[in-house]
């Protein structure tokens, strides 16, 4: 539902480092999205598209990488990775199970098509 | 092609300012609790009975988030407590930035406790820190037993988990059981109250519990 807000968040960042004269370069912002961060992907990225239709930056669009929780069971000593919330161990059932990553929405690069290669 | 990296959280902006309102906090001694639930299941009525739980005992003030209307702010307000409404106008969750600007509405070096009753949504406050010490999350008995499946990563991310409208719990297909069953299934520290606002079964043991949290030194 806050995917809206989300992808205003990403958009203004793609602003602050491709400056208006390079808006139409930008081709692909690349975010990794945890499976545990709340956010579904296909909404955030139909939102980015919806903010960037009509400006300079509508040639851009969103690269989603999924990024999985780890988790390690305390009980079973099972190793897997959590898609969704619910925090038990697919072994033995255990709930004390301590997860790393997965939870994060992080922005890692923004991809310019070079001016040479727009001129082609 | 060309990149510019930026490795950075997509929400950090929010993710700063909620630090400053932190450390804004801790500079007062000041205690802060972001009280989250769906729509209707008892946020307000439980904050009700909850200040007249505690305003002998400490100085309590409200920040109030609603997407429209300044209902929720009028009924706090006749508790004699500073409060001050946030209206999002449509947004679904409330954000670092707007607590940030309503805390220049009041005197955090009179307050010892101090609730955000956030917009009423299980989905989309769960990613915004606004600076808090910790999330309650409301769960009401006619919302059904299920919620805290459908709905993880609030009830993953709060420290404790308040069960409301227990009154009701004979007309509803819901059970108490399932309902904590369910929520240590996502969160198995959460830290579980029974009550109802209504007839003020629970709220004693709410109260003492919330009271325990704010900061010794100045309650």
């Amino acid at each position: 539902m806050h995917e809206l807000s989300v992808a205003a968040n990403i958009l203004e960042t793609v602003q602050q480092h491709v400056p208006l004269d390079r808006a139409s370069a930008a081709r692909a912002v690349r975010v990794q999205v945890g499976d545990l961060a709340g956010i579904i992907a296909d909404s955030l990225d139909f939102c980015f598209g919806a903010l960037v239709a009509g400006t300079p930056y509508d040639g851009c669009h969103l690269a989603i990488e999924r990024v999985p929780a780890r988790c390690d069971c305390a009980d079973c000593g099972r190793i897997f990775n959590l898609t969704s919330p619910m925090f038990a161990c697919p072994g033995c059932g255990s709930s004390a199970i301590a997860t790393s990553g997965g939870t994060d929405l992080r922005i890692v690069d923004i991809e310019l098509e070079d001016e040479i290669e727009a001129r082609t | 092609m060309s990149v510019i990296t930026i490795e950075r959280k997509v929400l950090e902006k929010n993710d700063v300012i909620a630090a400053a309102n932190r450390a804004r906090f801790a500079n007062h001694g000041l205690t802060v609790v972001n009280l989250v639930s769906s729509p209707g299941a008892g946020k307000t009525t439980l904050l009700e009975r909850t200040i007249e739980g505690l305003r002998d005992r400490m100085n309590v003030g409200v920040i109030e988030g609603d997407v429209h209307t300044d209902l929720d702010a009028q009924r706090v307000a006749r508790y004699g407590v500073p409060v001050v409404q946030i209206v999002t106008n449509g947004g679904c969750h409330l954000e670092a930035k707007l607590v940030a600007d309503a805390l220049e509405r009041l005197d955090l070096a009179a307050l010892n406790l101090l609730v955000i009753e956030n917009v009423g949504n299980l989905v989309c406050p769960a990613n915004y820190d606004l600076g808090e010490a910790m999330k309650v999350v409301v769960l009401s008995t006619t919302e059904g037993d299920d919620k805290p499946l459908k709905y993880p990563t609030m009830f993953r991310n709060a420290s404790a988990l308040v069960v409301n409208k227990i009154d009701l719990l004979p007309y509803v297909n819901a059970e108490i059981q399932a309902i904590r069953r369910n929520a240590r299934l996502t969160n198995p520290g959460l830290t579980i109250f029974e009550t109802s606002a209504t007839t003020g079964a629970g709220m004693p043991v709410w109260c003492d519990w919330l009271a325990a949290k704010v900061i010794p030194a100045h309650a």
